[in-house]
């Protein structure tokens, strides 16, 4: 029936009338799964959930009718807690990993119907990373092109809504990593304000950047997500007390009026000419629909990534601090406990976290604090209120999601900098707190996706799903599926 | 001593008595089954997170109140990382640079005079866990990971092992009047750790500290800076230099040990804790707090002096424990005189002797005021028995719930007051002892008080003292 | 700014994490650039900027001193690498 090929949306609808059933959905994507991820590898330890079955729910209860999720199937990224199904970051170091209790979000999701997905999403190793290269997993390969990467962290949850191997999807976002795997595997993925969403059993990358959100096929089915897993969760301290709209609501299809700043530090001499003039089509469009657009400047844009990369490793240092084989996880085998962490840690982490860790740990320790992490919260405050000025006049900025469409596979591993350097565009809006999503706005003459990026002041969510679906009403990008 | 004079910091950590831990639902009940009061929080298993504890909060609020403390507008947490085992998160969430209270003081006594110990600072952290050591192997136990610890530290400005002692005992007395913690060494509720250096007599620098760790008393504190302020002088007499590093003090050795363990600087790579947003005490707050706290050990002291007309000795000793503070007081109020002092002697020496017999608290004796105010009365006012006899009386009413009477009745220990049973004792004692009689009839009089003790002996303690002195008094200068 | 292979190293035990003489190697050359990188942020003047912890307009965050449900030990230990009746063990921590 090729079930898997549609939207939450559409098959909500097809379940209300009964042409299909939860069974036949998870039939259908576990067959779709089977026939594809060899390709893809969207899913880690897939033999490891062979046999699972999800709980049977009885869809027929007249209870069930409220659920907003019924019966619609959805992949979590590995580092998303899921009480019974090893959750391990792809990671050596939490090898085995079973938590014994389930994040929020989780929770949220098994109490709106859904059903979640017994096999995890891959990633890069603790998020770390923009290509999902980083996984001790082997990378996903990009549905559109095999040999490119699918973008990172959260590269399995995007491939996987891309490649019509998810219904749903949720990843993680601490500089960019929902959005720029969306905007390279051609899907919608939303970074929720900060606080909006709960982390509770989110395993920590940098505690006052991260959010998780929902990539999925279309903006409506984000609204959907959204509405699920939104909320303040007593369990959090950083999640806010502010009551969650329903944002189906926002789905319309009118922008007239709605002011949009197009920053120019964004638009600079040397961006890809083909991500530039893609991008300038979709402003264009916009315009066309009756929003206005004027330039505007977000002066602190290019401090952003040094920014990001001494707050985010700073609070990554601290958070992977207990990955040291006491508890769980990898235990090397030594005879003395100093051995016993080091080891563990020397033989658990890849490359990338162990960089990571190093640079964090360096702009904590004593004699560099000032210098290199107070400095960094300083012009965090800079760049948080180059926003606060803009959205004062304007309803939401737009930019690209990513200067260059997906790379090749291996084309930045052996160069850090230039890796981190992909994440310029996305990292401003983890560091002031703000919403943004990644919404399919044209390809390259490749066939590569381009993303376009639109952002907004914190909880404004439904200014950003107002814009994004009326884009999406008014276009066909996103019925484009890749050829596997 | 020498031309050397001590200087101690004290830094002393509280566990304070909530139902649940500082930052998770975890119970605090003492004595569980280990790994029983665990939760993914305390554990720091990935993906958990922090929630304070708003009574671990008010605690702290109300002893830095106590302490004299500044308690502060703006509070946040900070994390403070190092590696063991049973910090599970390899970092400890504490307060750094911005603690809940700061500038007090508490006034000890010492020497005969109140000196003034300034308290630095008080912050809320979160407790390890405890590690037990085995052959080959140490196993951890994450039940005590997660309670909420209130660490006071004092200014160096304690000048000796006494003062030490004292600035302990009023510490847990104050503390256990706002009943937050039960300030008990023995079970770890409250612990301390010493700093101690040594400086030339009348100089105002200071000198190389030490820290002295594991010390499991109060005696033991007092006992170890002793020690190591011997160490100090001697070590600089020899024209040597003090080593800055931790010490442990071994109880039985009675000696300070040097952790050989190279001690790395400790970086500890402190942070805000972004898992928290940080905390607003408004005025309004703390003036709240302010109206909960109860009358504290000094200002007690000082009204019980004032109200019942108590000695400062006597008021310090009856304040000490709020427990038998509000114990004494029911009892002093009863006392119908004006003149509430054998009130105050009976409940520090004689009550005071059965509870410590029993192996119970003051304040724990089941003997009711009326019981306890008539046996006074019948005892100094009557003199119904004799001291002696009143303190058995005591004990057995203590065990019993019976009235005075009712034990003196039974236990036959009224006192012979009656001048004609008394005869034939005082007879048989002056026929015995012809030459006391000598002794006293030459002038030494006081040698009628072993005529006394005598007659005391052949009555078995049930004479009344006071009358038969008199009567032997008359009989010996009718005698003249 | 250069990163020596000492600071490097020391950072590294800092970490707790054993690196091969290659690796030492690599990621000094590797953390010095990205460093240098990083180094664009003194181009700024901060002097008068308050630094942001917490993004959030949020304070006083509190829960109340009522008891939840604990994990049972089996659950807590389940992960453990080397559980021993209801104690995680590690080898000897010598003091």
């Amino acid at each position: 029936m090729e079930l898997f090929k549609l939207t939450a949306s559409a098959l909500l609808d097809k379940l209300s009338r009964k042409e299909t059933t939860p069974e036949e959905i998870f039939k259908d994507l576990s067959q779709r799964i089977a026939d594809t991820d060899n390709k893809v590898k969207a899913y880690v330890r897939l033999d490891q959930t062979k046999d699972r079955r999800p709980e049977t729910i009885d869809y027929s209860l007249p209870s069930i009718v409220s659920k907003p999720l019924a019966g619609i199937p959805v992949s979590i990224k590995d580092n998303i807690c899921t009480e019974g199904l090893n959750t391990e970051c792809c990671s050596k170091i939490l090898s085995g990993f079973n938590p014994p209790y389930d994040a929020t979000v989780i929770k949220k999701l098994k109490e709106s119907g859904a059903v979640i997905f017994p096999a995890k999403t891959n990633m890069d190793e603790f998020a770390f990373g923009s290509s999902t290269e980083n996984s001790q997993f082997g990378p996903t390969h990009n549905p559109w092109d095999l040999d490119r990467v699918p973008g990172g962290s959260s590269g399995g949850s995007a491939a996987a809504i891309g490649a019509d191997e998810a219904i749903l999807a949720l990843g993680s976002d601490t500089g960019g990593s929902i959005r720029q795997p969306a905007a390279f595997c051609g899907v919608v993925g939303l970074k929720p304000t900060y606080g909006r969403v709960s982390r509770f059993g989110l395993i920590a990358f940098a505690s006052s950047l991260d959010q998780i959100g929902p990539l999925t096929k279309d903006v409506r089915d984000s609204a959907l997500l959204m509405n699920v897993i939104s909320g303040h969760d007593p369990m959090d301290s950083t999640s806010v007390d502010i009551p969650v709209p329903d944002y189906t609501k926002s789905l319309v299809n009118d922008i007239k009026g709605i002011k949009i700043g197009i920053p120019k530090e964004y638009f600079v001499e040397g961006m890809n000419p083909e991500v530039k003039t893609i991008v300038e089509e979709a402003i264009n469009k916009l315009r066309s629909l009756g929003a206005g657009h004027k330039p505007v400047s977000l002066a602190h844009t290019d401090y952003a990534v040094p920014v990001y990369y001494i707050l985010a490793t700073a609070e990554a240092s601290s958070n992977l601090a207990r990955f040291d084989g006491v508890q769980y996880g990898l235990r090397a085998k030594t005879s003395k406990l100093i051995d016993m962490y080091k080891k563990t840690r020397g033989e658990g982490f890849g490359q990338e976290a162990k960089r990571r860790i190093l640079l964090g740990t360096f702009a904590l320790s004593h004699g560099y604090y000032d210098a290199y992490y107070l400095r960094a919260l300083k012009v965090r405050t800079l760049i948080k209120q180059d926003f606060d000025r803009i959205f004062k006049d304007f309803d939401c900025i737009v930019t690209p999601t990513s200067p260059t469409p997906a790379f090749k596979i291996g084309e930045k591993s052996d160069d850090p900098l230039s890796m981190y350097l992909s994440d310029i565009y996305t990292i401003s809006a983890n560091l002031a707190g703000i919403p943004a999503i990644s919404i399919t706005c044209g390809y390259t003459k490749a066939g590569l996706p381009v993303g376009l990026q639109i952002l907004a002041k914190p909880f404004a969510e439904e200014t950003i799903f107002r814009v994004a679906h009326t884009y999406e009403r008014n276009t066909e990008w996103h019925k484009v599926k890749p050829k596997l | 001593m020498s031309n050397y004079e001590p200087v101690i910091g004290l830094e002393v950590h509280v566990q304070l008595k909530t139902e649940t831990k500082v930052f998770c639902g975890c119970s605090t009940k003492f004595g569980a089954e280990p790994n029983t009061q665990v939760c993914p929080v305390c554990l720091g298993f990935p993906g958990s997170l922090p929630v304070l504890n708003r009574k671990a909060l008010e605690y702290s609020i109300k002893v830095g109140l106590a302490l004299n403390c500044t308690v502060q507008g703006y509070t946040k947490f900070d994390r403070k990382h190092y590696y063991y085992p049973d910090l599970p998160k390899n970092y400890q969430i504490s307060q750094y640079d911005l603690p809940i209270s700061k500038d007090g003081f508490l006034d000890i006594e010492a020497g005969g005079k109140i000196k003034r110990v300034g308290i630095t600072r008080a912050h809320l952290e979160e407790d390890a866990g405890k590690l037990i050591h085995n052959d080959g192997s140490s196993s951890v136990d994450f039940n005590r990971t997660g309670q909420p610890l209130l660490e006071i530290v004092s200014e160096p400005q304690i000048y000796s092992p006494e003062e030490a002692y004292e600035y302990l005992n009023s510490l847990k007395s104050i503390i256990r009047y706002l009943g937050v913690s039960d300030c008990d060494m023995e079970k770890g509720t409250l612990r301390c750790d010493a700093n101690i250096s040594v400086r030339e007599t009348g100089t105002t620098g200071l000198g190389t500290k030490s820290e002295i760790k594991n010390l499991n008393s109060f005696k033991a504190v007092r006992d170890a800076l002793g020690y190591e302020i011997e160490r100090h002088i001697e070590t600089l007499n020899a024209g040597e230099k003090i080593v800055q590093e931790t010490r442990l003090w071994d109880e039985k050795n009675e000696q300070t040990i040097s952790m050989r363990s190279k001690e790395e600087a400790k970086d500890y790579r402190y942070f805000p804790e972004p898992d928290l947003p940080p905390f607003i005490i408004s005025k309004e707050k703390i003036e709240e707090i302010k109206k909960t706290l109860p009358e504290l050990p000094k200002e007690k002291s000082v009204r019980f002096m004032n109200e019942y007309g108590l000695s400062e000795y006597d008021a310090r000793i009856l304040v000490a424990d709020k427990q038998t503070a509000d114990y004494a007081e029911i009892r002093l109020k009863g006392w119908p005189e004006m003149n509430r002092k054998p009130v105050a002697n009976w409940l520090i020496g004689p009550l005071a002797s059965t509870a410590s017999a029993l192996k119970i608290a003051v304040h724990e004796v089941k003997i009711s005021p009326k019981d306890f105010l008539d046996l006074i009365d019948l005892t100094e006012n009557k003199q119904v028995i004799s001291n002696l006899s009143a303190k058995i009386v005591l004990e057995e009413m203590a065990k019993t719930g019976k009235s005075a009477m009712a034990v003196i009745q039974e236990k036959n220990l009224a006192q012979i007051s009656d001048e004609s049973s008394l005869e034939k004792e005082i007879d048989a004692a002056i026929q015995e002892n012809p030459k006391v009689i000598s002794d006293v009839k030459a002038g030494k009089t006081n040698s009628i008080m072993f005529l006394v003790g005598q007659v005391m002996k052949k009555t078995k303690g049930k004479a009344n003292p006071k009358l038969v002195q008199d009567i032997l008094k008359r009989r010996l200068s009718d005698a003249q | 700014m250069a990163l020596s292979k000492e600071t490097v190293k020391y950072v590294a035990d800092l970490s707790r994490i054993e690196l091969e003489p290659e690796e030492l190697e690599t990621l000094s050359k590797q953390l010095e650039g990205v460093l240098a990188f990083i180094g664009k942020l003194n181009e700024l003047d901060i002097s008068d900027i308050s630094p942001t912890s917490h993004i959030l307009p949020v304070n006083n965050v509190l829960r109340e001193d009522t008891a939840q449900r604990s994990l049972t030990p089996d659950k807590s230990l389940a992960n453990a690498p080397q559980p021993c009746g209801n104690f995680f063990e590690v080898p000897k921590v010598i003091e």
